[in-house]
């Protein structure tokens, strides 16, 4: 298990991490979520032990390991950027972590080899172990790295933004694959995204971050469905901002007939199976957004339509000054 | 883009560059060859192995040997320390990296002389240990590091800055030491940057005059290199001789262009590949 204890992480004056305490099951498949400078990649380098904090602990299975080196951790660690030794060919890249061991603890040449060959098999790269990293894909790239970082076994994965340098249909490929991995080893991972689609398909528990704090962990569904605050709300899936701090998804403003709140259609669009309308609430005066299922007729733009919010979530300010509008 | 000149202008422009090379750079390449083989092969031949002329090759051939592998330790660690690490005054660090670029090789030979010389600051206290550094070899040779540090490390910082430290990261997160990070991560990723650096930073070595002219003193046989000795040859009016030793020369300068065309036909298309 690791926990950290009142991690903060100060670069100059500008304050990465500002008190972070956390707890990561064993197995678990773990997501740090959060906009650029939100801190996330910061603590996944804190957690490896390749950047150190200013104050707080880190602890792997109840031992104090804040002052250990990468090096001494025995975690993987997979780069944004994978981080592929150019000059070397894939099965030597796999391999790298095995040959560096000192004399007493290095397995036979042969025997990194073999290793190296089994995790290349892992990764479904077994054909490709003595190219170089410049002939592979972006995708290929990102497996040998990983590969290269499940040799040394280590007792986590960690993972920077596996996905961010990818297409998007490499991405989702990649993604599954990832999950699938995950479940077969069993191995507790972390990893970095920017991306809430990512961490809602991926993992098992979210860590939502802004600012060097965390907002909320929880599953996809409580994260999701219960956010914790306006930011949580607004980062993770869609969200109508209406007056007095109140948020609502798009699917769950529905269109009546007879008595609601009248909308003034002025844009109307296929999004996946819904259909995706923008329309000006006349009472509020601000453009809202919601869906409709894609089986029914949509609304001709222009036209007047009456809406009503089936659940709303309240962050700040007074319930009654949306229902004054209503 | 549209093509900015047209047909004429770009033949003009091609004429006038050839033209330029022609006059500045071929045409002397050419003068040095002709002149030195003037009277034939054989008095080319005696230039070159009278003793004189020998001692300044041997001189030559030791000072880069001594600069050459100085300034290429210095140049991968000033890289190292500039790139990897924060800390205070390193801006002023490479400041002063550039430093034999921007001043005249005259002065930087002054300054040795200034400090070294009989009458320099250390002056009495090397005479009293009769160790001579002016007019004598060791002035030849830190004159000759002076004038050349900047190549190595210039060469190399902006291709370490390039690419950044995640190599060494992944090697460290892998259980490497920094020893063996730096032998089988940071140096395999900059060797040909290296090995540019250190053509360069040899073909100065060998061909440095004024800093080396100011502290060498001039002695035949003993403390002039090879650029020095062509320059008392000529003086002496003694063309072909001047021109057999400034042959060599050349021939240094055209062996450094190809050495440098070979490693940036190894060097270049290799980033673009990688470059994704």
């Amino acid at each position: 298990m690791i926990r950290l204890e009142g991690i903060t992480k100060t670069y100059g004056t500008y304050a990465a991490l500002q008190g972070i305490d956390l707890s990561v099951r064993d197995g678990e498949f773990l997501a740090l979520l959060g906009p650029s400078g939100s801190g996330k990649t910061t603590l996944l380098r804190i957690i490896a032990g390749l950047a150190f904090p200013d104050s707080g602990r880190v602890l792997f299975n109840g031992e104090d390991v804040t002052q250990l080196k990468v090096a001494q951790r025995k975690v993987g660690f997979v780069f944004q950027h994978y981080a592929l030794f150019k000059h070397m060919t894939i099965a030597d890249n796999v391999g790298f972590g095995l040959s560096v061991r000192s004399r007493r603890e290095r397995p036979s040449a042969a025997a990194i080899r073999a290793r190296a060959h089994e995790l290349l098999e892992l990764v479904q790269l077994a054909g490709l172990a003595d190219r170089y990293p410049a002939q592979l894909s972006g995708g290929q790239r990102q497996r040998v790295a990983l590969a290269r970082a499940l040799a040394v076994e280590p007792q986590m994965l960690l993972l920077d933004e596996p996905f961010g340098a990818l297409d998007a249909k490499v991405r989702k490929t990649l993604r599954r694959w990832l999950r699938d991995l995950h479940r077969q080893m069993g191995l507790t991972s972390i990893f970095v995204t920017h991306d809430q689609e990512e961490a809602l398909e991926l993992a098992d528990r979210i860590v939502v971050m802004d600012k060097g704090l965390i907002e909320q962990v929880g599953t996809a569904e409580q994260v999701y469905m219960e956010p914790a605050s306006a930011f949580v709300s607004d980062f993770v899936g869609e969200t109508n901002h209406l007056p007095g701090g109140f948020h609502v998804r798009p699917h769950d403003i529905e269109i009546v007939e007879g008595e609601g709140q009248p909308v003034r259609v002025e844009n109307v669009f296929r999004k996946g199976g819904n259909w995706r309308i923008e329309g000006r609430h006349q009472a509020l005066g601000q453009v809202i957004e919601f869906d409709l299922d894609a089986q029914r007729t949509p609304p001709l733009v222009g036209a007047l339509v009456q809406v009503r919010p089936q659940r709303l979530k309240a962050f700040t300010g007074n319930p009654e000054d949306f229902h004054e509008h209503a | 883009m549209k093509p900015v000149s047209s047909g004429g202008v770009r033949a003009a422009l091609i004429l006038a560059t050839l033209g330029f090379l022609a006059l500045f750079l071929f045409l002397p390449l050419v003068v040095v060859f002709t002149e030195a083989l003037a009277k034939g092969i054989e008095a080319y031949a005696l230039a070159l192995v009278e003793p004189d002329a020998l001692s300044a090759i041997r001189l030559t051939l030791t000072v880069a040997a001594i600069a050459v592998p100085v300034n290429l330790v210095f140049g991968v660690v000033a890289a190292w320390a500039i790139t990897k690490f924060e800390f205070p005054g390193k801006s002023l660090l490479i400041t002063l990296i550039d430093l034999p670029f921007s001043v005249s090789p005259v002065v930087a030979g002054l300054i040795y002389v200034l400090v070294f010389g009989a009458q320099g600051w250390l002056g009495p206290w090397l005479t009293e240990h009769d160790i001579q550094i002016v007019f004598a070899v060791p002035g030849i040779v830190l004159a000759t590091v002076f004038v050349t540090f900047p190549f190595v490390a210039r060469e190399l910082i902006p291709l370490m800055l390039e690419q950044g430290s995640a190599d060494e990261e992944a090697a460290l997160s892998l259980g490497a030491s920094g020893l063996q990070t730096f032998l089988r991560v940071t140096l395999p990723n900059v060797r040909w940057g290296l090995l540019y650096g250190v053509l360069l930073c040899n073909a100065r070595a060998m061909g440095e005059f004024g800093a080396v002219s100011v502290v060498s003193g001039h002695l035949r046989g003993l403390t002039n290199t090879m650029p020095l000795h062509v320059e008392i040859l000529y003086n002496e009016y003694n063309f072909v001789a001047a021109f057999a030793v400034a042959s060599l020369l050349a021939a240094l300068a055209l062996l450094t262009l190809v050495l440098k065309s070979l490693v940036e036909a190894r060097f270049h298309p290799h980033e673009r590949r990688t470059g994704s």
